[in-house]
């Protein structure tokens, strides 16, 4: 199926949960998040569509204006066809339903976007940082971050632009 | 040796005690084998055939509690540096720290835009000898071991030192 079929199979199972947004490149498709895991299920064992395959999970920040977005890319090895997923979050509250329990590997995946942006996976077993320290401060792939000046006593040397050392 | 010179058979070498422990850490410094970066895969080639640490009297051991030298080798990311930190002093004395490559001396390539990178490895553990390159080539690695050797060899650990 191409990406276009698979917007359209998805439209009438699922009506409005299924957004136009005319900005997406063809292969992107906008869903609303309250709605995500029922669609992935629907995704994945659909006959039809059959994603067996998460390939993975993106989180973006579109900076101030824009909201933060997680991008999945799913793909059937029966079918041979992909398609890319994408829903926004509301950027002071990411929440959306976890899709560990469907795709394996969504675990691993949904930890690393955790671990950089915060978005939190509802229904996640072990929601942990993956890559960063437990105790580490802050998204460091949101578009406002700041480092932290110290961690566990040693302190971080400030570097300005141009200045240098500080 | 003054005194004690020709009242020996030849094969008795008189020297004071200081030396010959200097002597005889300063040749058999054995290495902590753990590598961070890419900076590992030169040292495990400085440690093979070709350049063969052992020739100078180095080989790898895997435990702290065994190794006399500690080669950090690679980007120190700040997760990193507690571990390393707890690593160092999980050393018996005496001990040393080589710091190489670029990553390990100031954050190498990192030193501006890695908020996780540890800016320098001395600002957790003190270091002996530091070795510059990116990644340093075995026989750079091996410069600062003789250094190293060198800098051992001087020291005096009986002479009672002023306060």
């Amino acid at each position: 199926m191409t990406s276009i079929e698979i917007k359209e199979a998805l439209k009438n199972q699922f009506g409005k949960s299924v957004m136009e947004n005319d900005e997406l490149p063809e292969n992107q498709v906008e869903v609303k998040g309250e709605e995500w895991l029922d669609i992935a299920t629907f995704m994945k064992n659909d006959p039809k569509l059959s994603f067996d395959q998460l390939e993975c999970i993106t989180g973006i920040d579109t900076g101030e204006e824009g909201p933060l977005q997680s991008h999945y890319n799913l793909h059937s090895m029966e079918h041979r066809h992909k398609i890319e997923i994408v829903i926004n979050h509301d950027k002071n509250e990411p929440k959306v339903p976890s899709i560990e329990k469907l795709w394996r590997i969504g675990d691993w995946f949904e930890r690393e976007t955790y671990d950089m942006f915060g978005i939190e996976y509802i229904g996640h077993r072990d929601l942990r940082r993956i890559l960063c320290p437990d105790d580490w401060e802050g998204w460091p792939l949101r578009k406002d971050y700041e480092p932290q000046e110290s961690f566990h006593g040693i302190v971080v040397p400030k570097i300005k632009e141009e200045e240098g050392w500080e | 040796m003054g005194v004690l010179e020709n009242k020996f058979q030849d094969n008795v070498v008189v020297a004071s005690l200081d030396k010959i422990l200097g002597w005889a850490r300063s040749t058999s410094p054995w290495y902590f084998q753990f590598g961070l970066a890419c900076c590992a895969i030169e040292m495990m080639a400085s440690a093979a055939s070709r350049h063969d640490l052992e020739r100078i009297g180095m080989m790898p051991r895997s435990s702290p509690r065994q190794a006399d030298v500690m080669i950090v080798a690679g980007t120190v990311t700040m997760k990193m540096a507690l571990r390393v930190k707890k690593l160092y002093e999980q050393m018996a004395d005496p001990k040393y720290v080589i710091s190489m490559g670029s990553c390990a001396t100031s954050g190498g390539p990192y030193w501006q835009h890695g908020y996780h990178v540890l800016k320098g490895v001395d600002l957790v553990v003190p270091v002996d000898v530091y070795v510059p390159g990116c990644p340093p080539r075995p026989e750079a690695l091996i410069e600062g071991l003789l250094k190293l050797q060198e800098k051992i060899q001087t020291e005096r650990p009986l002479t009672r030192k002023l306060a």
